[in-house]
């Protein structure tokens, strides 16, 4: 069997867990479990905005392992990778802020509050928008690995202070409420679905980061594939 | 109409996480796409050079 084959079996397998994940919980959030007592129906775009923010930071923290271990060996496979996961986080991360949005309008009557966490969810957001660009805007690979992954530990410093946020300040955004955060603040029954679909949201993002790593690849074997067309 | 609209906005959530996503998954085939014709022009050009 070639890697390739090993590859697509492992996509197939994690899209198999992902779709059984997504439907046995989206069954549940809409037709088992009831409205909230005081926000009604909309609740339920926590079972979507708190998962996309675990995925995301899993993926940024990811990222930053992969950047260290760049800076450690210098190897461009690190990079590469750095790259893909920190792509698809930030696809997460965008999930975060629309749905976030889009519950605040409802719950607090606006869209945005200049709040603490939110704020410094929007820094978190610009920090690997800006890692993405600067790759972009860097043609040397070893100059543009070195600076992206110190883009890449910068911005997990600023995923503390967004995670931590909500202690350190009184903020629009509610306070803690997983019972993991001492929270405690959900119904019997209704937070489980929350860890369930970031399970989903791991297998969906773990799928869209080989992808995007194998596209990585691609591009390096363009790359050198140039190099040998000139040195001709 | 109080609950309609707490109903409509969850169903916007929903559908503004699922077209991020769309989008996303999109911008990678076309890419991939992008990517298979380079590397197969760059080819080309690789074996005219031999």
């Amino acid at each position: 069997m070639t890697q390739t084959d090993t590859r697509d079996r492992i996509l197939f397998v994690l899209a198999a867990v992902c779709a059984v994940l997504l439907s046995f919980n989206f069954y549940k959030i809409f037709l088992i479990l009831p409205d909230e007592a005081n926000q009604g129906a909309i609740y339920r775009i926590v079972y979507v905005h708190v998962p996309s923010i675990f995925t995301g930071f899993t993926g940024f923290f990811v990222a930053l392992a992969a950047s260290a271990a760049y800076l450690i060996t210098g190897k461009l496979t690190y990079d590469a990778f750095a790259a893909a996961v920190t792509e698809v986080s930030l696809a997460f991360a965008t999930i975060v802020l629309a749905t976030g949005m889009i519950w605040g309008r409802i719950i607090w009557g606006i869209w945005w509050a200049w709040d603490a966490r939110l704020t410094t969810m929007l820094v978190c957001w610009l920090i690997y928008a800006g890692y993405l660009m600067l790759r972009r805007a860097i043609d040397e690979p070893t100059q543009r690995a070195r600076l992206s992954a110190v883009v890449s530990i910068f911005g997990c410093v600023d995923i503390l202070i967004v995670w931590k946020s909500i202690e350190w300040w009184r903020t629009q955004h509610p306070a803690p409420v997983l019972s993991v955060r001492d929270g405690g603040g959900m119904g019997p029954g209704m937070e489980a679905p929350i860890y369930w679909n970031w399970l989903a949201f791991m297998c969906l993002a773990a799928i869209l980061v080989m992808v995007r790593t194998r596209q990585e690849e691609r591009s390096r074997e363009i790359d050198s594939l140039r190099r040998m067309a000139h040195s001709y | 109409m109080i609950d309609a609209r707490n109903f409509m906005y969850m169903f916007y959530g929903f559908a503004a996480a699922f077209v991020i996503l769309v989008i996303y998954v999109v911008s990678l085939a076309l890419r991939e796409r992008k990517l298979s014709s380079e590397i197969d022009r760059v080819r080309r050009m690789v074996e005219r050079e031999k």
